[in-house]
């Protein structure tokens, strides 16, 4: 029997922040704004060079300047480690990770490596300081460019035989694939590059380590995004026991996956804290942090499609060469696996191959950036899509109609072993050209071409389709990934009633203290205002796998969700005891707990949580408290999808590339705030775009970045971007009890391919196939030139 | 050496080494954290504060050139009482933040562009920004929040 009384529905409503006040009014504290009395400032000297072997260090003047208190070579160290630098992630038996530590000891392998660290009574001092500091280096050749790295002519590593980390090859039916190319009506055949990137989230990396020295023990307040992580490995690596450790990631301003790590400077104030019981404080300048902050992305891709003359495609082969940079950072080696299922995009294929080969370069390690091995995947399946469709002189929009997966085929079961769990691709695609006018934009292109307007229009299309929430653990088992993909949440109902959630998720600008508190409040019936949300602090969510890779939501927040319906469950025992019924006779609406068919018969959740708070009466063998613990372990990954259109205008006379309208069509699964929903496709969208249109760590040809600054790297301003054409299709997942896929990537994922297929487009009637990225105005401008010249 | 300055409508002092820059005078001397520093560059304008009521980079004036004269910073907006400024107001209202780090840089350059525009569009909002960098927000959201702050505050400025 339902009730005519409906309590107010949360889930799926705009909702402004709780976190934006403090935010707002510059009252909440990143790790640089914690004052700690009589902390020491960490300054590194960084090495110049890309490969050499230190011969001398002389740190005798540097030692007698103001305010220095000790400085220290990597020898001077290597006492205070347990272990290496950590990787989490060895993807093969056989794959090769040199050892490396905080500080070089007697080679260093990039340039802005950490040679010495000065430790000072203030960051002027240090940095004075750190000036003084002598280091002698004998230089050798740098390995720089992949397709050099492989053949082993150079070495990036001294000791090591070879470049090549790892081979990791996924055939799950490799004669199918030579059949279909012998078959193959057509074929395509590309070569992409993915350029390197600096993340550059707008805090610089910082932190600050308070010691105990009597106690033992030591707080660890750093701006990442993995607290629970880095506690396991601090302790690991330093040699401290993990009770002794407590890691709270403050205020986080931006990560991108780039706080996604453990860095040599955590290790180093842990060290140095307990070395020389003080605390000790390091924050990164935006030059050195270009540097010693991990690069994103970094692959040659060849990739392969066979197809009919119909132009659906048979099969899909990858050769991929990825930068590993100089070292395996947490997860460097798995950045590439996290693409090399999707490599078929959103695409029914019957045959599929992909091989990954890694590589040291003498570079900053790269690592996991926004999208992480999806937006590489992407990019290279959605421009061949569009090589395919010039081949057969086909639409870019049908071309990839004849070629999705269809809405019915439902659960999934993909030629790379996955179960994509729903989506609807052809809707994604015919929203996404009908909010653009697809057809308008084709007449204008054709008009502007028939008149010689030297003002190029270019209409691209991507389709993508990725995973997240990278779960069930076993499936990373499989992968020999060292971690699992489970999340835990405690939820407690306090004596007032007020909701304490406690989750192992770490934001760093998801607004999860919003969402978290929405999903537990409509479950339960009462205000979000009335549930706080704790996290990021392991004295206080002792249990948590932190925030990446799109996890928070379709993880974290179910566990919240489970978490909530079992207090639930528990106050309805309470509730059955104390009106003397059945628990089956009673229902749970509105924060009220009734007896079925005669409603006025009931007791408030805030009565249930007061009783189980005095346990004065309780069932016989409950326990006090209203409080549920879960950690959850999802049965299969998510898999948002969609489809996104740049429209891009050339300049014929100058080469630039703007972007003039963007539609994106996104299926994250049901939507919990569907303003932040919004807010991440936007600045995913943005960081795409950016990777199309502007940015690339640039090197020398000795191993120098040339573009470490932020007046010299281009993040995109507002003048850039466009206003952002959003909307979306629904296929909750079946996954989670709340439908949820994640939505943190998507935006990147789609944006970089439609941004150069609408650039490619723009000139393809000159014949152009091709534009790398970024397509700066040199380069397009080249292109139109040589183009123009055959 | 000394300066002396009004912070906020608050008279504050301090001595300083003269290479003392204004984003650090405030930080650590003011104890005021609520400026960021997102470079070393003046490029991505985290820092910025109005100097008497004009935006500027706090890392690209010495402490000693606000010496006798009146700097604003994000934590100066909000009424005694912790009312919003309408600004503050429209970004929470339209998400234009999201880790907030280049927050109070751009609310404080968005003072100007309010300031000096007697009517707004978005071209202009865009080009006011131009030298704040986000990386969380693609700048949709922030330029709507200016927007509507100016509809909600008319001729207010």
């Amino acid at each position: 029997m339902t009730d005519p009384v409906q309590q107010e529905q949360i889930i799926g409503k705009r909702r402004i922040r709780r976190e934006d006040p403090k935010l707002l009014s510059g009252e909440n504290r990143f790790a640089d704004d914690l004052v700690v009395p009589g902390a020491l400032h960490l300054v590194l000297v960084r090495s110049p060079h890309a490969h050499a072997r230190i011969q001398r260090i002389d740190v005798s003047a540097a030692k007698s300047m103001p305010g220095v208190v000790e400085v220290f070579s990597g020898k001077d160290l290597e006492s205070e480690w347990a272990g290496p630098m950590p990787c989490a992630w060895p993807v093969t038996a056989e794959m090769k990770n040199p050892a490396h530590y905080p500080l070089a000891v007697e080679y260093v392998h990039y340039a802005g490596e950490g040679v010495v660290a000065v430790v000072a009574r203030s960051q002027v001092e240090a940095v004075d300081a750190a000036g003084a500091v002598i280091v002698d280096y004998e230089e050798l050749a740098p390995v720089l460019e992949l397709e050099e790295a492989v053949k082993d002519t150079a070495l990036a590593h001294e000791d090591l035989e070879s470049n090549t980390s790892f081979v990791w090859a996924l055939e799950p039916n490799p004669e199918a694939v030579d059949a279909a190319f012998r078959d193959a009506a057509v074929t395509v055949s590309e070569r992409f590059v993915q350029q390197r990137l600096i993340p550059a989230a707008m805090e610089p990396r910082a932190m600050v380590v308070v010691p105990s020295p009597m106690g033992g023990d030591y707080t660890v307040y750093s701006s990442t995004q993995i607290p629970h992580v880095l506690r396991v490995m601090l302790a690991l690596t330093a040699g401290i026991s993990e009770t002794k450790l407590r890691v709270i990631a403050p205020s986080v301003g931006g990560g991108f996956g780039s706080k996604l790590d453990v860095y040599a400077e955590e290790l180093l104030c842990l060290a140095l804290a307990r070395r020389m019981r003080q605390p000790v404080r390091f924050t990164e300048e935006r030059g050195e942090g270009t540097m010693a902050t991990i690069h994103g992305r970094g692959q040659v891709q060849h990739i392969e499609l066979a197809a009919n003359a119909d132009g659906k495609v048979t099969a899909v082969r990858v050769k991929l060469l990825a930068d590993m940079g100089a070292y395996l950072q947490l997860v460097t080696p798995g950045v590439p696996l996290l693409g090399a299922f999707l490599y078929h995009g959103v695409y029914d294929v019957g045959a599929y191959s992909f091989t990954c080969t890694g590589l040291f370069t003498n570079k900053t390690p790269t690592d996991a950036y926004r999208g992480a091995g999806r937006p590489e995947a992407t990019y290279a399946i959605e421009r061949a899509m569009d090589s395919l469709a010039r081949r057969l002189e086909l639409d870019p929009a049908e071309i990839r109609r004849r070629n999705f997966i269809a809405a019915d085929k439902f659960p999934y079961e993909s030629v790379a072993g996955l179960v994509f769990d729903s989506g609807s691709y052809h809707a994604n695609l015919e929203k996404a050209l009908d909010k653009a006018g697809y057809s308008d934009l084709r007449r204008e292109q054709e008009q502007r071409r028939a008149a010689g307007n030297p003002r190029r229009l270019g209409i691209g299309v991507s389709c993508y389709v990725e995973m997240c929430g990278l779960a069930p653990s076993r499936v990373l088992a499989s992968l020999n990934y060292g971690a699992g993909g489970w999340e835990a949440a405690t939820v407690r109902i306090l004596p007032t009633s007020k909701v304490q959630v406690v989750t192992g998720t770490a934001p760093h600008g998801q607004g999860h203290e919003t969402s978290w508190s929405m999903i537990v409040a409509d479950k339960l019936g009462i205000s979000p205002d009335d549930v706080e949300v704790l996290h990021s602090d392991t004295a206080i969510a002792p249990y948590g796998m932190d925030t990446y890779g799109s996890r928070s939501l379709s993880v974290g927040g179910t566990a919240i969700y489970l978490a909530t319906e079992r207090v639930i469950e528990k106050a309805m025992k309470i509730a059955a005891h104390q009106m003397e019924v059945a628990e089956e006779d009673l229902e749970y609406v509105g924060a009220t707990f009734r007896v079925k068919g005669s409603p006025e018969q009931q007791l408030p959740l805030a009565a249930i949580a007061f009783e189980a708070f005095t346990a004065h009466n309780l069932p016989d063998g409950l326990e006090p408290n209203l409080e549920a613990s879960i950690s959850w372990d999802p049965p299969n990954f998510t898999f948002p999808n969609g489809t996104h259109i740049a429209v891009v205008e050339i300049d014929e006379e100058t080469g630039r590339v703007q972007l003039v309208r963007y539609i994106a069509v996104d299926d994250c699964g049901n939507q919990i705030n569907p303003l932040i929903v919004e807010g991440q496709v936007h600045g995913g969208i943005t960081q795409g775009v950016a990777q199309a249109l502007y940015e690339e760590a640039l090197y020398d040809s000795s191993g120098q970045l040339l573009n470490a600054s932020l007046a010299d790297y281009l993040v995109p301003s507002a003048c850039e971007m466009p206003s952002f054409e959003l909307d979306s299709t629904v296929t909750p997942s079946p996954t989670n009890p709340l439908g949820v896929k994640g939505v943190g990537e998507a935006g990147t994922i789609g944006s970089a391919p439609a941004v150069i297929n609408a650039v490619v487009d723009a000139l393809s009637d000159l014949g152009v196939t091709d534009c790398p990225m970024p397509a700066t105005p040199e380069r397009v401008y080249q292109l139109i030139q040589q183009a123009s010249s055959k | 050496m000394r300066v002396e300055l009004t912070v906020n409508g608050q008279n504050k002092a301090a001595d300083v080494e003269p290479r003392t820059l204004l984003v650090h005078l405030l930080r650590e001397d003011f104890g005021m954290t609520g400026t960021n520093v997102g470079c070393d560059t003046s490029s991505c304008g985290a820092c910025t504060v109005l100097l008497d009521g004009e935006s500027v980079k706090s890392c690209t004036v010495l402490a000693a050139q606000a010496d006798g004269r009146s700097v604003t910073t994000i934590e100066g907006l909000a009424s005694a009482d912790g009312t919003l400024h309408p600004l503050q107001r429209a970004f929470q209202e339209n998400h234009a933040l999201q880790c907030g780090y280049c927050t109070p840089g751009m609310v404080m350059v968005s003072m100007s562009i309010l300031a000096e525009n007697d009517t707004l569009d978005e071209a202009t909002v865009r080009e006011g920004l131009e030298g704040n960098l986000c990386r969380c927000t693609g700048y949709h959201n922030i330029v709507k929040a200016v927007l509507a702050a100016k509809e909600e505050m008319g001729a207010e400025l």
